[in-house]
C-alpha cells in the first residue's frame, strides 16, 4: 500500500522553504557550495541551486558525489552497486559544503559521504540537507536542514519521486505490511 | 550488476555486458586517478598476491598501483630468487597462498594456462597478467578503454594490430575483446609471425602495411620482441623496419589522421617512428593512465563481488 506524504506542489514549497533556510543561515554566500549524493540527491541539489539564484541572484557550484566506493556494506552483497564518476569540478577545501540527499534513515550514507568529501579536500564546514527524514539512526548523524520529517516504522519504505528521473514530484510513504504495528520513531 | 566470472583470466568467452561494466567502472575509477588523494576504501582488509614468474616491470607496477590504490594489502612475488626457483611446483606454491589466507591473485607466467590451473586449486580470485602466448586480458581492456574514450563506441571501429602477432598474447586478447565490442579487426606482419587460421578468429590479414592504413581508424602497434631476430623468423630489424615499421611517411597516406597504440616498451624507429610515437595521434600515455583505472576496475568488481 502506497501513501502520498507530498505532492508535487508541497515539495516545490518544502524545497523553497529550504533554500530560504540555507540562505538565512550562510550569510557568506561565496563561500557555499552543494554537494547531491548520487542519485537524487544531485537532481535536489541542482532545484536548490537554481532557487538560491531566483532568491540571490547568485550561482552556487553544485557538485555530484558517489559513495560506493565508501559504503560499509560492499562485500557481501548479492548484487554490486554500479559505481559512477564524483564529479566536484572545483576547490571544497575553505568551503561550507552542504550535502544534500533525499532520505535520512540509517545514517550510514552520511558517513559514507563524509568520509568521500575528506578524501576530496577540506572544507570548513560540512552541513547536510534532506528532503525527509525517516529515523531509525544507527550513527550519530543529525540534518541541519530537514524538508519532511516522516515518522516511519522499518518495515515501511520511503519513495521519493522527481522529474528529473521518475516522472513526478512526491513523496510516498510504502507500507510493506499493513498488519505490522511497530513502534514508530 | 555483477562480472559473471570470480576470475578475469581471458577475454576469450565474456559478454558484452561485462566488458562494458568493467570499461565503465573504470571511467570512474579515472576521476578517482585525478584527485589529489588517489586513494580509496573499498577493497580494505584485501590481500592480494602478485605472483610474477616472468619479468615485468610495467604490468607489476600497474597492478601494483591499482591494488594500493583501493585499499588493498599487497604482496609481490617474483620467481627469481623464490621457491621457484628451489623447484617448487604451481600446485604447491598455490597451495602455500592459500594457506596464508591470501584473498585475490595477479599472476603472469610464461606457460599457457597457469592462471586457469591457479583459478581451479584455489578459492582466491585469479587475474591473469599474461599467460604464455595466450591472453593479457587487462591490456587488451585498457587499450579498448583508450578507443572508447577517443571515439565514444567501439561498434564498427576498424583496428588494425601490427608486428608479431604470432607471439602476442595482447594480440589474441585484443581481438577477442574488439570482435565481441563489435570492432572491425585485422591484423598486419610478415608472414613468419603470423599465426596459422588465425582468420578464424575473425580478423581479414595483410602482408602489406601500405593496403591496410588507408582502411583504417587506429593501429596498435606491437613490440618487437628482439630475440626473436635470432631464431631467424625475420632477416634484419632494418628490413622489418622497411616494411613493418609505422611511420609517419606511410601513414600520412591515409584519407584521416590515425590513432597510433604501443602496449610498450617501444623500440622506437623499429616498429614505430619516434615522431609518431610523440605524434599529436599517439595515445600511448593515456594508455598506461587507462591501463590503472582498467586494474582499478577489475580488481574492484572481483573484489566486492564474493
Amino acid at each position: 500500500m502506497k501513501t502520498q506524504i507530498l505532492d508535487a506542489s508541497a515539495l516545490r514549497r518544502t524545497l523553497n522553504r529550504l533554500a530560504h533556510e540555507l540562505v538565512e543561515r550562510n550569510r557568506d554566500l561565496d563561500l557555499l557550495v552543494l554537494v547531491g549524493i548520487r542519485t537524487r540527491g544531485e537532481f535536489l541539489a541542482h532545484r536548490i541551486a537554481k532557487l538560491i539564484q531566483s532568491i540571490e541572484g547568485k550561482d552556487i557550484p553544485v557538485g555530484v558525489l558517489d559513495i560506493t566506493l565508501y559504503r560499509d556494506d560492499l562485500h557481501g552483497r548479492l548484487d554490486q552497486p554500479l559505481l559512477k564518476s564524483t564529479e566536484i569540478l572545483f576547490d571544497i577545501t575553505g568551503k561550507t559544503v552542504v550535502l544534500v540527499d533525499d532520505v535520512l534513515y540509517t545514517g550510514r550514507t552520511i558517513r559514507s559521504a563524509l568520509n568521500a568529501l575528506m578524501d576530496i579536500g577540506r572544507p570548513a564546514m560540512i552541513e547536510l540537507m534532506v528532503l525527509a527524514d525517516r529515523g531509525h539512526r544507527e550513527l550519530p548523524i543529525k540534518a541541519d536542514f530537514v524538508g519532511k520529517n516522516i515518522p516511519t516504522s522499518k518495515t515501511q519504505e520511503v519513495m521519493v519521486m522527481l522529474s528529473e528521473k521518475d516522472n513526478d514530484d512526491a513523496i510516498y510513504l510504502i507500507h510493506e505490511n499493513d498488519d505490522e504495528k511497530e513502534e514508530l520513531q | 550488476m555483477k562480472l559473471q566470472s570470480r576470475h578475469l583470466l581471458g577475454l576469450e568467452g565474456v559478454s558484452k555486458e561485462d566488458i562494458n561494466l568493467i570499461l565503465d567502472t573504470a571511467e570512474s575509477f579515472k576521476e578517482v586517478l585525478g584527485r589529489p588523494i588517489k586513494k580509496v576504501p573499498p577493497l580494505q582488509g584485501k590481500t592480494i598476491v602478485n605472483l610474477f614468474f616472468e619479468n615485468s616491470t610495467r604490468t607489476r607496477i600497474s597492478f601494483e598501483l591499482a591494488e594500493r590504490r583501493l585499499s588493498a594489502d599487497v604482496v609481490n612475488f617474483a620467481a627469481g630468487g623464490s621457491s621457484v626457483s628451489k623447484g617448487e611446483t604451481l600446485k604447491d606454491t598455490a597451495r602455500n597462498i592459500e594457506a596464508m589466507k591470501i584473498d585475490m591473485v595477479v599472476i603472469r607466467h610464461s606457460s599457457t594456462g597457469a592462471p586457469h590451473f591457479l583459478s581451479r586449486v584455489v578459492q582466491a580470485n585469479v587475474v591473469n597478467a599474461g599467460d604464455g602466448q595466450h591472453e593479457h586480458p587487462t591490456q587488451a581492456l585498457l587499450d579498448m578503454m583508450t578507443l572508447r574514450e577517443k571515439y565514444g563506441t567501439l561498434e564498427g571501429l576498424r583496428v588494425c594490430i601490427v608486428g608479431d602477432i604470432l607471439h602476442s598474447r595482447v594480440a589474441r586478447s585484443n581481438i577477442f575483446g574488439l570482435k565481441t565490442m563489435g570492432a572491425e579487426v585485422s591484423v598486419c606482419g610478415p608472414e613468419t609471425l603470423m599465426p596459422r587460421c588465425i582468420e578464424e578468429m575473425g580478423v581479414k590479414v595483410y602482408n602489406k602495411l601500405e593496403e591496410i592504413i588507408p582502411h583504417v581508424d587506429a593501429l596498435n602497434v606491437l613490440r618487437i620482441q628482439l630475440e626473436r631476430q635470432k631464431n631467424g623468423l625475420f632477416p634484419s630489424l632494418r628490413e622489418y623496419h622497411r616494411y613493418f615499421g609505422v611511420t609517419k611517411e606511410k601513414v600520412d597516406r591515409a584519407p584521416k589522421p590515425i590513432t597510433i597504440m604501443h602496449p610498450g616498451p617501444i623500440n622506437r624507429d623499429v616498429e614505430l617512428s619516434a615522431d609518431l610515437a610523440d605524434g599529436e595521434h599517439s595515445v600511448i600515455l593515456e594508455q598506461v593512465t587507462n591501463g590503472e583505472a582498467v586494474r582499478m576496475s577489475v580488481l574492484y568488481l572481483l573484489g566486492t563481488s564474493n
